[in-house]
């Protein structure tokens, strides 16, 4: 792997590690699913990279084939995530996880 | 009312803790990434070296829809799966569209409708040969269809509903249609006869685009939209 799609690669895991820590600490649903996202977004940067062949050559095409349902596939989910919060929203009145009731 | 607030960003004992493995976390991948062994090439090169014989030019609208096709296909079944799930929550939108108080964006939309179907004939037919297909057409034709849905140029709501099952469907009956054919025809799944792969991966393409579209508008919209009669 070349200098740029090393940093690209990079990049991408450091977005995957922002995500993961959005989705883990908070407790609005909200910022759960835009943590999932973000998460999402770094993989497929991480794919990108390691697609990448230098300037000369045309890049991998199966991660690339890869990316392009996986977007769609995230926009589904992030639509379906934002029904069930509302869902949730409608029926608690939070749109978040509360704590475990301890009795 | 719960008893804390999701804006709180103090860093409480659990959040460092989750802060610390995702950093740990962050430093293995990398390491794995950067590290990783130099064979890579195994599927790129095969599948290049196959590319004359999947129907089509661009090596990843082949992996896509030859190749890799049962991924596809499973993939067209997500998205369904993601609208009957959004619709056994709640069948109808949360909000209402109301009609614009100007005419100037139903007249916009009834210019733009048609060049955007042509558009997306178009990234779809680019697919075979160049960057384009199946999603980024769909991406037009759901642009569209919220484009259609804000300016509320409206079809009644059973017609609607039937309109809009019928194209949700369709990609996964021509995808599932195509395979079972292909499967009595040719006796394996997903695999196209030599010579006229291209013609079937249109179809295939044609149907899933339609479908991509809609569901892609669907999940913008949230369920079916309604219109409220009162103007803005």
């Amino acid at each position: 792997m070349n200098d740029s799609a090393a940093l690209y690669a990079v990049a991408g895991v450091i977005l995957f590690g922002m995500g993961i820590y959005a989705l883990v600490a908070y407790p609005h649903l909200l910022r759960k699913i835009l943590g999932m996202n973000v998460m999402g977004i770094g993989v497929f940067a991480v794919f990108v990279a390691l697609a990448y062949r230098g300037p000369d050559q045309p890049p991998d095409p199966v991660p690339h084939a890869l990316v392009i349902t996986g977007i769609v596939v995230a926009v589904c989910a992030t639509g379906l995530g934002l029904t069930l919060a509302t869902r949730l929203k409608a029926l608690t009145g939070v749109a978040q996880l509360t704590p475990d009731q301890e009795d | 009312m719960p008893d804390f607030y999701d804006d709180d960003a103090r860093l409480t004992r659990p959040r460092i803790v989750a802060l610390a493995l995702s950093a740990a976390l962050v430093a293995l991948l990398s390491l794995i990434i950067l590290t990783a062994p130099g064979d890579l090439e195994r599927l790129n090169l095969v599948a290049r070296e196959r590319l004359t014989e999947s129907g089509v030019a661009n090596p990843v609208t082949a992996v896509l829809l030859n190749f890799r096709g049962y991924d596809t296909l499973l993939e067209v079944a997500v998205l369904l799966l993601a609208v009957i799930g959004i619709w056994s929550m709640a069948r109808y939108a949360r909000v209402w569209i109301k009609v614009p108080d100007t005419p100037v964006l139903a007249a916009f939309v009834r210019l733009v409708l048609p060049l955007m179907v042509l558009v997306s004939g178009y990234l779809l037919w680019l697919g075979a040969d160049a960057p384009g297909g199946a999603f980024q057409g769909g991406a037009v034709l759901g642009g569209m269809g919220i484009l259609w849905i804000a300016a509320a140029v409206w079809l009644p709501d059973f017609q609607f509903q039937r309109f809009a099952r019928v194209m949700l469907v369709l990609g996964l009956i021509a995808f599932v249609g195509a395979s079972t054919l292909l499967l009595a025809l040719e006796g394996s799944f997903m695999e196209y006869p030599a010579g006229e792969a291209k013609n079937w991966i249109l179809v295939i393409e044609s149907a899933a685009m339609i479908s991509i579209g809609m569901t892609l508008m669907m999940l913008f919209v949230g369920g079916i939209p309604r219109l409220n009669e009162g103007t803005v």
